[in-house]
């Protein structure tokens, strides 16, 4: 909210400085984001009398004496065509600061400072000035738009500050309002909180005029949709003379950013700003059928706003009609046909209040915006809707721009303007804030904000103005407290009236913590990625129309299309984060992910979807290869307490022979595998990347094993190697399942060798593998061993073909 | 006799001066010491054949000549161990800057570091901790937390929609609604999580982590919050911290707070991190607000409650100096290996 200072002081006495008063809202609750002097970057510009002005041949230039008061006399050259002996124009001294201008001299390009110069051999102690080097436009002084010097007054005093003269000294609060408080959107209602925080009377608007007997025979406003429109007030004005509004008006309208248009659209825009009240004037003579009908837009409806677009409309928005059509999109822009123009002669002011919901619906809908459609989104309040159109009505008696009428309408749904009684305990108030605000305390405070409260035992009783919508339980009312009373005053205490309660982490985030810090210890780094993902993303995993990865769910207003998808599996991001290493030159590493994937039960969404923890591991480099990634597998399951098995299996985006499916105690639980060669060239990556993802919502179940203490063989262990010539075909973990089968001794294996080669037949290989026999009932002697071992090789041999190497 | 002595004597002090090594001396001590073929030994067995009244002087002569002996050649040997042993060191001198070998290291995210630090204070508060989940309905969103549809608070936050119903969360707070559902007070919550809103500059990433806590209990007060929040600003930003509430607005607390600690960079002076101001915003709090317990179905008369938010990325930033929030979520392992707390 841009606030300037000298439009605040008109509603209340500041007898502090901007930084102060910027302190004092800021402790109760209005954060001053941005606090500056209007013109802040002009310094050491003073009043200057041309003394003399001469020509410089050949040249658009002068060369001036300049009497600048006490700061002294100087020669000056100046460009300008309307420079002239006895003129008062600014003069920027040597070492003031301006806006440099480009060479249009309109358009502002930065700040510079003026330095002494030289133009066409004549020295130059400074530059006379244009309104637009000093930040001013027409609409702040008069002259100011003028492409040449800024013309002074001849009473200005040569020397003196041109600042104040121009207004430049004003300050400019740009003020948060936080949501609830939408009372405060305009200058009138900072003043209010301004006034109660300084403790000073605040001065009411004058909303005075005098109607004449001006009607409109038949008048009637009707309203079909008191939902969207609780309250539509109109009046009558007649006699008006369309034209420049005053100074004044212009002026504050320029420090809030807002251009001049006519005396009669100004005071509309300056009411919109002083009160917050959107206000709108229709062209009276364009009206038909002698009414006013507020009503939802037939769907296919259509309008042409003020500028001049064409809207095609539906029934979610709200029309203001004549007696026969469209004039107005409600609350968001005045229709193209009843707009003020120079000939209005009569106008019916609009001031109501609309459900703010629906403005926003709309505005965002069509794509229309406007500071009418911003402050509705707010929220405005019928107090604020009453005041606005009488105080409408005593600025055009003010401008004389033309005579009120007695034509009024006014349509409710009852909502009262008036004061609403509020009875809170005083106990209460404390107890919550766990402090005693004295009574005394209280009641000034309550009064500063003109909530006239009254206390009879513990009851406090307010009155509260009707623009005090947020103010209704004794929570509201601890909050008014304890902002002006000032935050200091609360007292750190420890929940002494709290029971005792048991924290931490539960049983699945300590897994969850447990499994990243082992994944750290294998050397990989935590990564995490957003939960929504791209629709090429499943193309680059190559995943067939009717994969269950497909049936993702989406984002009905998504960022972009690249982050539309709620992800279905933590591959792509993983794949997409190597990429980017790469692509930095990151050439190895190893990078994990904890993050949920959303899997819809039905789409659209009716219920939760399944939204469940995967890991996912991505590891790259010259070094990495399957067995490592199964290394990290093996990891993750000795962190659980659990075992895996691995079967070979294929998907679409890894290597066919070098993927395997995870299993524990034979159900799946993730898959991992070397990635596919053609994404991997889709993606420019010239290291091996291999990929692991595990459902940890499955694995859940084995969360919180604990370690089962064996105790010690109380026999030696006995230890036997093997090689075994066996068929290419023939796997580790099939010669591994057959000795666990064929033996029940058998407490490890561990290959040591493999050997294909001149020393083997072509389309065999040798294993060999350490076996491990601990004893359990009673020591083992050489023949019981050499027993097991018979009746493995028998079995290896029947089931895999598996000879003894000689 | 005492010839044969001191010709050994003179023997082993020459030999002494030309042992280079243990070994040597190893075979010096055997050649003198041995007990049955060294020549002091061979000397002791000589005694049978001493006539018996010189069998005294010639035992203390050839014991004195084995001390002597024994002193000579320990000496020799402890100083050829010490020198074999430098000789062995300097043999295996290595240029220590080469790079190093072996397993790396990895380490937490910090987002996850923040997480955990914050989940241990807490913890030992006797929060638990409650993880929703990042699809929420609109109700759990907004409606039960005093956001109603039609409410400006909602234009606070650009919400990513799933359906008309369902939405990805904008705050943890969700899972406020669903913890007072389910479980009476006494309640201590922390809530951490994902958290999504549609912006997206080097300040706002469209997925960020929030933190969520409350305790509901009875006769909590705001002084309660702001006690809690001493302690934990002391233990996350050191013992000189001092936090400042002021004013602000959420639907479901009521007061609501902002709240500042005093800048840890320049301990409240004004620096470049705080913008002169001396102090930082770190989260958002404030008293549960009565609707918010009501629509859960807790007795605002009998019991009370606050409850605050923490933005995990901004705590994260300013810890580590990042300062560009994106770079949480590339996974660029030179930002990541940086991070290591």
């Amino acid at each position: 909210m841009i606030t300037p200072l000298s439009w605040l002081k008109e509603y209340v006495d500041i007898d502090v400085t901007p930084q102060e008063l910027q302190d004092k809202l800021f402790s109760c609750g209005f954060e001053v984001e941005e606090l500056y002097e209007v013109g802040k970057d002009i310094s050491k510009v003073v009043v200057g009398k041309v003394l003399t002005c001469e020509a410089i041949p050949e040249t658009h230039l002068h060369v001036c004496q300049v009497d600048c008061g006490e700061h002294g006399q100087f020669q000056i050259c100046c460009g300008a065509d309307n420079v002239a002996a006895g003129g008062k124009f600014p003069v920027a001294l040597v070492g003031a600061t301006v806006y440099a201008t480009a060479k249009d001299h309109k358009t502002v390009e930065g700040v510079m400072t003026i330095g002494k110069g030289k133009l066409r051999g004549y020295e130059s102690h400074g530059m006379l000035c244009s309104g637009v080097e000093l930040g001013v436009s027409e609409n702040m002084y008069p002259g100011a738009g003028y492409n040449g010097l800024l013309v002074l007054p001849e009473d200005a005093q040569e020397g003196a500050d041109v600042k104040p003269m121009l207004g430049l000294d004003d300050w400019i609060f740009d003020i948060a309002i936080t949501a609830n408080r939408p009372d405060c959107q305009s200058i009138f209602g900072i003043a209010r909180e301004v006034a109660a925080v300084l403790e000073k009377e605040l001065k009411m608007p004058d909303l005075s005029y005098t109607e004449t007997d001006a009607e409109i025979p038949g008048f009637k406003v009707t309203v079909d949709c008191p939902d969207l429109c609780p309250r539509y007030s109109a009046h009558y004005v007649t006699d008006v003379t369309i034209g420049e509004s005053p100074l004044w008006m212009k002026r504050r309208l320029a420090l809030v950013g807002i251009d001049a248009i006519s005396n009669v659209v100004d005071i509309t825009n300056y009411i919109l700003k002083e009160l917050g009240q959107p206000m709108h004037a229709f062209d009276l003579s364009t009206l038909e059928g002698n009414a006013i009908h507020v009503r939802r837009a037939a769907n296919g409806e259509k309008i042409t706003t003020l500028d001049e677009q064409e809207l095609t409309l539906t029934d979610a928005n709200m029309v203001i009609c004549d007696g026969v059509k469209p004039v107005a999109l409600a609350g968001v822009m005045g229709g193209l046909n009843s707009e003020i123009r120079e000939t209005t002669s009569a106008v019916l002011f609009e001031s109501a209040k609309f459900a703010r919901d629906n403005i926003r619906r709309t505005s965002r809908a069509l794509g229309k915006r406007s500071d009418s459609s911003a402050r509705y989104e707010k929220g405005v309040d019928e107090y604020a809707t009453v005041m606005a159109l009488k105080r409408a009505l005593h600025l055009i008696e003010e401008l004389g721009c033309g005579k009120v009428g007695c034509t009024h309408a006014d349509v409710n749904t009852g909502n009262s303007v008036e004061p609403r009684e509020v009875k809170v305990s005083i106990e209460k108030v404390n107890n919550c804030l766990g402090i005693v605000v004295p009574n005394d305390e209280i009641v000034k405070i309550m009064k500063n904000l003109a909530l006239n409260p009254s206390i009879d035992g513990d009851v406090l009783t307010l009155s509260v103005p009707a623009y005090r919508e947020d103010i209704v339980t004794y929570q509201d009312v601890a909050e008014e407290v304890i902002r002006m009373y000032g935050y200091e005053h609360v007292v750190p205490a420890f929940m002494p009236s709290a029971q005792v309660t048991i924290g931490g982490l539960n049983l699945e985030q300590k897994s969850e913590l447990r499994l990243k810090n082992a994944l750290c210890s294998v050397g990989a780094y935590e990564g995490i990625h957003y939960s929504f993902f791209s629709p090429s993303d499943l193309d680059l995993l190559r995943l067939p129309e009717d994969a269950p990865e497909r049936k993702a769910i989406r984002i009905m207003n998504p960022i972009s299309e690249e982050l539309s998808l709620m992800r279905t599996t933590l591959a792509a991001s993983m794949i997409n984060a190597i990429v980017r290493n790469q692509k930095k030159g990151n050439m190895e590493g190893r990078i994990f992910e904890i993050g949920n994937v959303f899997l819809p039960y039905e789409l659209p969404l009716t219920r939760y979807p399944d939204e469940k923890a995967r890991l996912c591991v991505g590891i790259f480099g010259e070094k990495e290869s399957f067995y490592t990634m199964k290394g990290i597998a093996e990891k993750v399951a000795e962190t659980l307490q659990i075992s895996f098995t691995y079967e070979a299996m294929s998907n679409t985006f890894l290597h066919p022979y070098q993927t395997a499916r995870v299993l524990c105690e034979g159900i799946e639980v993730g898959y991992f595998g070397k990635l596919a060669y053609d994404i991997a060239d889709d993606c420019d990556l010239r290291v091996p990347v291999y990929l692991m993802e595990l459902d940890l919502k499955v694995l859940s179940k084995w969360y919180g094993k604990k370690p089962v203490f064996t105790p010690l063989p109380k026999f030696p262990e006995e230890q036997r190697d093997l090689a075994l010539v066996v068929s290419k075909e023939t796997t580790c973990g099939e010669i591994e399942a057959v000795m666990k089968e064929a033996c029940k001794y058998i407490t490890k294996i561990s290959l040591f060798d493999i050997y294909e080669g001149e020393q083997v037949a072509a389309d065999k290989k040798s294993m060999a593998f350490t076996v491990v026999f601990t004893p359990k009932e009673e020591a083992f002697t050489t023949e019981s061993v050499d027993a097991f071992v018979k009746k493995i090789l028998k079995q290896l041999n029947k089931n895999c073909g598996a000879e003894l190497r000689s | 006799m005492n010839a044969a002595l001191e010709q050994i004597k003179q023997e082993i002090l020459s030999g002494a001066e030309e042992i280079k090594s243990s070994k040597e001396a190893y075979e010096f001590r055997k050649k003198f010491l041995d007990g049955k073929t060294g020549k002091i030994g061979l000397l002791m067995r000589e005694m049978k054949n001493i006539p018996p009244e010189q069998r005294a002087d010639y035992g203390k002569g050839v014991n004195e000549l084995k001390e002597w002996a024994m002193g000579i050649i320990s000496e020799l040997d402890t100083k050829m161990k010490a020198k074999e042993l430098q000789e062995r060191y300097e043999a295996e001198k290595i240029d220590i800057s080469l790079p190093p070998q072996g397993s790396e290291q990895g380490n937490l995210h910090p987002i996850t570091l923040i997480r955990n630090q914050l989940i241990d204070i807490f913890a030992g508060m006797g929060f638990e901790i409650y993880e929703g989940t990042e699809i929420e309905t609109d109700y759990y969103n907004f409606t039960a937390l005093n956001t109603p549809q039609d409410h400006p608070a909602r234009d606070m936050q650009d919400t990513f929609y799933l359906s008309p119903e369902f939405l990805l969360r904008t705050q943890t707070s969700a899972g406020q609604i669903h913890v007072m559902e389910n479980k009476k007070p006494p309640i201590k919550i922390l809530s951490p999580g994902k958290v999504f809103r549609s912006d997206d500059d080097a300040t706002h990433s469209p997925m960020f982590t929030q933190m969520e806590g409350l305790v509901v209990d009875k006769g909590i007060t705001l002084c309660d919050l702001q006690g809690m929040l001493d302690v934990f600003v002391k233990k996350i930003y050191g013992e000189n911290t001092k936090t400042r509430l002021r004013p602000s607005y959420f639907p479901f607390t009521e007061p609501s707070v902002e709240v500042d600690c005093s800048c840890f960079e320049c301990g409240g002076k004004g620096c470049k991190l705080c913008k002169g101001t001396g102090w930082i915003e770190i989260l958002g709090a404030g008293v549960v607000n009565n609707k918010v317990l009501e629509n859960c179905g807790i007795d605002p008369n009998e019991y009370s409650g606050f409850a605050f938010g923490i933005g995990i990325e901004r705590t994260a930033m300013l810890k580590y100096g990042i300062n560009n929030i994106k770079l949480l979520f590339e996974s660029d392992l030179r930002v990541l290996k940086q991070l290591n707390d």
